[in-house]
C-alpha cells in the first residue's frame, strides 16, 4: 500500500468538511473491504482516509414502519436483524450474500453502494424495495432515489464531499413479500453472474397490486424493473411471469466476461426473475 | 508518518509503532511478533489472517490497525490458559483437522466466534460460518468434526 494520512472524525458534519478539504484525494473508509483490497492492489491512490465509524452522531438500524440503515450498518448486522428478515427478505438475502461472515461483519451496506460495483448483491433488492438514499454534503441533507444514483461501474452521483447518511426503505405495502436470488458458482465468496430480487403486493383479491425488480450483473450499473403497469390487476400466472421474464430480459445489456456469456445471462436473468416473482408471490399469498 | 499506538491484545494493552497504512496483521506480526496470525491471500479472500474484533471475527488484512485502537482484539496466542489448550485446539487436535496448519488459526478464531454465539451449531451453520477460510489441505470434513466435538465439550 501507498502511504495515506488516517483521520478519526466525531461528527458526519466533520467529516463532510474534511472531505471538501480534498475531494478527489479523500475517501471515507467504512469497512475497508473494498477500499483496502483497492489500496493493497494499488489501483487507488489516496491522499487520507476518513474514518467516521465512531463518530457520536451516527444513525445506526432504525425499523418504525419503514427502515432506515446508517453507514456502520455491517451486512451481518442487517441479514440477522429479524425485522430486516420478516419484512425486507430480498434485503436480508442481499446482505447475506456477500462474501463471508468475516467480511459482513465489517462491510457495510453504504459501502457495498459507494463502490458502485454492477454485480453487487444488495442494490437489486434496494431498488426492487424501492430505497431511496438521504445525502449529507456541503450544502446540507438532501434525497436521492437509489435508481437514480448509478452511472457506470464504480461511478454514482454523489456531490463531490457528498456521503450518504441512510439508506431510506419504504414500510412494505400490506400482502407484499420479496426475495434475491444470486446465482454464482460457490455458495460464498463469489461474485453473482447474475442476481435477481424481486418485490411485490397483491391486492386484497390476490392480483398483483405492483411489482418491480432489481437485477445486478446484466448491465454497467444495477437496473431497476418497475413491472406495475404490465401485471397490475392480472393474476401472477405463467402468462405473467413469462411477460415478467421478458421485460427483465429487455431491461438487461449483459456481456461475455470471465465468469460467463451474455448468453447465459440473458436466460439466466428471465429464470430468476420467475423464480423470484414465485417466491414473493409466495409471501405475499400467505398475508392474504 | 510513523506513531505509536496501543493496542488491547488478548486482554492486554500493547505498544506497537505504525504508519496509517499498517494493516492490522502487519502490527501483529511484525510489529508484535505474534505470528499465530497467518497472511495467505492479503485480500480478504482465504480467511487465514482471521482474528477477533470485538468478539466478532475479521480479516485482519483488510483492516488498519489505527482502526483497532480502543477495540479488543484476539489472535490464536490468547486462546490457550495456563499451559492448557483452548477446547477448539484439543479438538483441532484430536481430529487431525490440520496438516501444513496454515489455515489453522483463522479456522479456529472463525470457530470461536460461531460457538460464542450459537454453542450448538449443526454442521450446516458450521460450513456456512467457515466459508470465508479456505484450506488446501484437510478438505474439510475433519474441520467441521472438530468444532462439533469442542463444541460438545465446551456444553459439559
Ligand atoms: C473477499 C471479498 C468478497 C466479497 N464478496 C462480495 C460479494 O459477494 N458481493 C458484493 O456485493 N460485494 C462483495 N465484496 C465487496 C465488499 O465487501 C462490499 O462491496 C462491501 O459492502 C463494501 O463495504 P465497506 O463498508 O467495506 O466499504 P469500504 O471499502 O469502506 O468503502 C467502499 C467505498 O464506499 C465509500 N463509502 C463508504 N461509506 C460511505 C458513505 N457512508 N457514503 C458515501 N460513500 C461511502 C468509500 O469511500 C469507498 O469508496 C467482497 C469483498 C471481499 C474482500
Ligand atoms: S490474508 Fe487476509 S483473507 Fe487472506
Ligand atoms: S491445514 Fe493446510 S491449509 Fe488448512
Amino acid at each position: 500500500m501507498l502511504p495515506f494520512d488516517y483521520q478519526r472524525v466525531e461528527t458526519l458534519a466533520e467529516a463532510v468538511a474534511v472531505l471538501g478539504q480534498d475531494p478527489a484525494g479523500t475517501r471515507l473508509l467504512a469497512g475497508g473491504t473494498d477500499l483496502l483490497v483497492f489500496l493493497t492492489d494499488q489501483k487507488l491512490r489516496l491522499g487520507r482516509l476518513l474514518d467516521a465509524k465512531r463518530a457520536t452522531d451516527l444513525p445506526g438500524l432504525e425499523v418504525n414502519g419503514a427502515l432506515a440503515v446508517g453507514p456502520n450498518v455491517k451486512l451481518r448486522e442487517l441479514e440477522r436483524h429479524p425485522a430486516v428478515a420478516a419484512r425486507w427478505q430480498a434485503l436480508a438475502q442481499g446482505a447475506s450474500a456477500v462474501g463471508g461472515v468475516a467480511i459482513r461483519n465489517r462491510a457495510t451496506l453504504a459501502g457495498n453502494l459507494g463502490t458502485a460495483s454492477p454485480a453487487a448483491d444488495t442494490p437489486p433488492a434496494l431498488l426492487a424495495l424501492g430505497a431511496r438514499l438521504e445525502l449529507l454534503g456541503p450544502a446540507g441533507r438532501r434525497e436521492l432515489p437509489l435508481s437514480e444514483f448509478f452511472v457506470g461501474p464504480g461511478r454514482h452521483r454523489l456531490q463531490p464531499a457528498e456521503l450518504i447518511r441512510r439508506v431510506l426503505l419504504p414500510a412494505p405495502p400490506p400482502r407484499s413479500g420479496s426475495w434475491y436470488t444470486k446465482l454464482a458458482t460457490r455458495q460464498a465468496m463469489d461474485i453473482a453472474f447474475v442476481g435477481v430480487a424481486a418485490a411485490l403486493s397483491l391486492a386484497a383479491d390476490g392480483t398483483v397490486a405492483s411489482a418491480r425488480l432489481g437485477l445486478g450483473a446484466v448491465a454497467p450499473t444495477p437496473v431497476e424493473v418497475d413491472l406495475t403497469a404490465l401485471l397490475a390487476g392480472r393474476r401472477l400466472d405463467e402468462d405473467a411471469l413469462a411477460a415478467a421474464a421478458e421485460a427483465a430480459q429487455v431491461a438487461s445489456s449483459p456481456i461475455d466476461d470471465k465468469r460467463c456469456s451474455a448468453l447465459y445471462r440473458r436466460a439466466m436473468v428471465g429464470e430468476l426473475t420467475r423464480r423470484g416473482l414465485r417466491q414473493a408471490l409466495a409471501q405475499a399469498e400467505a398475508a392474504l | 508518518m510513523k506513531q505509536v499506538i496501543t493496542l488491547q491484545i488478548n486482554g492486554q494493552p500493547r505498544e506497537v509503532t505504525v504508519e496509517p497504512r499498517t494493516r492490522l496483521l502487519d502490527a501483529l506480526r511484525d510489529g508484535l511478533q505474534l505470528t499465530g496470525t497467518k497472511e495467505g491471500c492479503g485480500n480478504g479472500e482465504c480467511g487465514a489472517c482471521t482474528v477477533l474484533v470485538d468478539g466478532r471475527a475479521v480479516n485482519s488484512c483488510l483492516m488498519l490497525a489505527v482502526e483497532a485502537v480502543g477495540s479488543a482484539i484476539t489472535t490464536i496466542e490468547g486462546l490457550a490458559q495456563q499451559g492448557q489448550l483452548h477446547p477448539l485446539q484439543e479438538a483441532f487436535r484430536q481430529h487431525g483437522a490440520l496438516q501444513c496448519g496454515i489455515c489453522t488459526p483463522g479456522m479456529i478464531l472463525a470457530a470461536k466466534a460461531l460457538l460464542d454465539e450459537q454453542p450448538r451449531p449443526t454442521r450446516d451453520e458450521i460450513r456456512f460460518h467457515l466459508a470465508g477460510n479456505l484450506c488446501r489441505c484437510t478438505g474439510y470434513q475433519k474441520i467441521i468434526d472438530a468444532v462439533e466435538a469442542a463444541a460438545a465439550a465446551l456444553a459439559d
